[in-house]
């Protein structure tokens, strides 16, 4: 049967940002796959030049609204390695408990809000809670107790104001973490039942594979399945890489085939994400975790992008689980007062951490008053927009006897289950537009 | 009255205020209630060409946002600017204390002449349009958010809050920033906020911009008593860009 088909879906909906999806196919031949990005560009590089490095957090902050934990704890951590300024385990633990807060954050509400209308075949969360009210509920409940455990430890729910080089400038008190870790204990059954209601419709999730590399962090020491500390490791290569090397992971590039700066490692395109983690470090995860990604059959080595959305499933488990363990670490240490004074000095170095969408490199240069003078950062979902462009070409040629509206919701779903954060964006550099 | 019609805009911004609507949970449902949302993007696929009440966040920074701003502004009975940058361009200001050349090329290299990375001095909102409302703050605060809204779909003036940070974080009852040697701009800062940085030790950055008739002579002095001079002080007022920079002697 021949096929014409057209896509063009200006702005994608129900994702973080602005993305273009382009298809021109006539007669079953495929003309034009276009993942495009049209976000306004920000500019953060230049604009962080000449600012105090005791600035740069609040800054970089506000490159998303949705991960501004996980870039103010990446330029924090850059800061620190470039002035080899120390922080303390309990500090060094606390951050990581708000690092937790973000990735169930972001997870819920990507999982909750954006992609599960999708597999219900509902245009919308709105509907969906006239649909499976008490599924709804469960995922708000825990989109809340996400955003009271940011608001308790990162002093609000977006844009971190507790986290300083060398420390923070506030601790929870004991009774406030006794009190989050009740919540989270109470919060597995919630947690549960938004899994078995994404289980009860994971036969609406696309049947796509397409090998290709998953790079993430890989922290040994203690072995753990890492967001904050460790080095850079991929489904490709065996060992780590130092986080000051980052570029030579990413290694960006202006693609031929649009502008866009794209990155590649040891193939045409790495993705990173969720399922990179998961495809990394699965042995790490809770007991609970693991439970959770066998029910769904995610194992080791699962190369359907769509999968995703079931690894930050597992995620939003295993924070919750390893929180828990944690809060009990902190109780019996005691927490206790710092006084962190940090003298700024020249140097320039990298900072880590894995965002709920990827891995998130952060550099800085500073002179010896402390200034900027130079910054480098590479956003997570600029690392997947030549994996998303891939899986395009070799998705759409699947599914094109499926017909235009077919065509567009999966293209849309395959785009969303990436959870781009377009809004981050620093380095795009896109593409030519539709005619 | 019929529910009013809202629908929802977002321009160049990390998109957390729109978050922050998310983030008021069951609260959204009740809003709900009261308003019919037409489009937002980033969490409906629904769009819509007809509403009373538009709400836009973001900075301006491109000709066509301007003329994107211009046409919802036509069609809309009431603008609410929502968050830093859209009521006054919050941090991507930065970018207005270089020249733009320099910008583009320091983040992009030699592809920094194509067209699509075009850029200019970022505005906030009512700098291409009139704006009815603002909701301020980096991000906004969801409270003051609901309390806007539902003044207005019951026909009543939002009352802002026309007095410095300082005033909610003395009620708090939080020692002075000061005293620990930081730089914090709680005495020209609009309140509203409750004060929530400095409650949590760190120093008031501005999010919210400037009170209509700050105190500069008491700032000033409050500068001069703690030994530091007024490049401190002026270091940190460029984070959140303002188009009402209270001038300040040296």
């Amino acid at each position: 049967m021949a096929k014409t088909v057209n896509v063009n879906v200006h702005h994608v909906t129900r994702v973080e940002g602005h993305g273009n999806i382009v298809v021109n196919a006539t007669d079953g031949q495929i003309e034009k796959v276009e993942w495009q990005v049209p976000e306004a560009p920000r500019f953060f590089e230049a604009m962080v030049r000449g600012r105090s490095y005791e600035d740069i957090q609040t800054i970089v902050s506000r490159i998303c609204g949705i991960c501004s934990i996980t870039h103010s704890l990446a330029s924090t951590k850059a800061v620190e390695n470039a002035m080899d300024i120390e922080v303390s385990e309990q500090a060094d633990t606390v951050r990581i408990l708000m690092h937790y807060s973000e990735q169930l954050q972001s997870h819920v509400l990507h999982v909750g809000y954006l992609v599960s209308p999708d597999l219900f075949g509902l245009p919308s969360v709105v509907p969906l809670a006239a649909k499976a009210p008490e599924v709804v509920l469960a995922v708000i409940r825990l989109h809340r107790l996400a955003n009271e455990w940011s608001d308790l430890i990162a002093g609000r729910t977006t844009h971190p104001v507790t986290l300083k080089p060398g420390g923070l400038t506030k601790f929870p008190t004991e009774k406030e973490l006794r009190g989050l870790q009740e919540r989270l204990k109470k919060s597995v059954g919630d947690l549960t039942a938004v899994a078995e209601a994404v289980l009860s419709v994971a036969g609406n999730i696309p049947d796509f594979t397409r090998e290709t590399e998953y790079v993430s962090l890989k922290q040994d020491n203690p072995p753990t399945y890492t967001f904050y500390h460790g080095d850079i490791t991929s489904t490709d290569y065996d060992g780590t890489v130092a986080i000051n090397d980052w570029q030579s992971v990413a290694n960006e590039y202006v693609s031929d085939q649009s502008t866009a700066k794209w990155t590649k490692w040891n193939r045409g395109s790495y993705a990173v994400g969720a399922l990179a983690r998961f495809n990394n470090n699965a042995e790490l995860l809770s007991p609970m975790a693991k439970d959770v990604a066998k029910t769904f059959g995610l194992a080791k080595g699962c190369c359907n992008p769509f999968m995703n959305n079931v690894a930050q499933l597992v995620e939003c488990v295993h924070v919750v689980e390893t929180s828990i363990g944690m809060i009990d670490d902190l109780l019996t240490k005691g927490l206790k007062a710092e006084k962190v004074k940090v003298s700024p000095k020249a140097g320039k170095a990298s900072g880590c951490v894995e965002a709920p969408r990827g891995i998130l490199f952060h550099e800085y240069e500073f002179d010896r008053k402390g200034n900027c003078v130079g910054a480098d950062i590479c956003i997570p979902t600029n690392q997947n927009h030549a994996s998303i462009q891939e899986d395009f070409e070799k998705f759409v040629p699947e599914i094109l006897d499926e017909g235009e509206d077919a065509v567009r919701l999966k293209m849309e779903m395959l785009v969303r289950s990436y959870d781009p954060c377009i809004s981050c964006s620093t380095h795009m550099l896109d593409v030519q537009f539709v005619k | 009255m019929s529910k009013p019609k809202i629908a929802i805009f977002d321009f160049a911004c990390c998109e957390g205020c729109q978050l922050q609507f998310v983030n008021l949970e069951e609260e959204l449902l009740d809003l709900l209630s009261v308003a019919d949302v037409v489009e937002w993007r980033e969490a409906m696929s629904e769009k819509s060409d007809e509403y009373d009440i538009a709400i836009v966040e973001g900075s301006i920074t491109r000709l066509e946002d301007e003329e994107r701003l211009k046409m919802i502004r036509s069609r809309a009975k009431i603008l609410i600017a929502l968050g830093a940058c859209a009521t006054m361009g919050g941090v991507n200001k930065l970018k207005n204390n270089f020249d733009l050349d320099d910008v583009k090329k320091c983040v992009y290299g030699k592809d920094a002449k194509k067209p699509h990375l075009a850029t200019q001095m970022t505005k906030g909102a009512d700098e291409v349009v009139d704006v009815d409302y603002y909701v301020h703050g980096c991000p906004i605060d969801r409270k003051e958010f609901t309390y806007i809204v539902r003044s207005l779909v019951m026909g009543k003036t939002p009352e802002i809050p026309d007095y410095p940070v300082c005033v909610e974080c003395k009620a708090n009852g939080n020692p002075c920033l000061w005293e620990e040697g930081q730089v914090c701009l709680g005495p020209i800062i609009r309140a509203g906020c409750g004060a929530r940085c400095p409650s949590n030790g760190f120093r008031c950055f501005g999010c919210r911009g400037y009170i209509d008739n700050p105190n500069v002579d008491a700032a000033k002095d409050v500068i001069d008593k703690f030994g530091l001079n007024v490049d401190d002080l002026k270091t940190k007022m460029v984070l959140f860009g303002s188009r009402q920079e209270p001038t300040i002697h040296g």
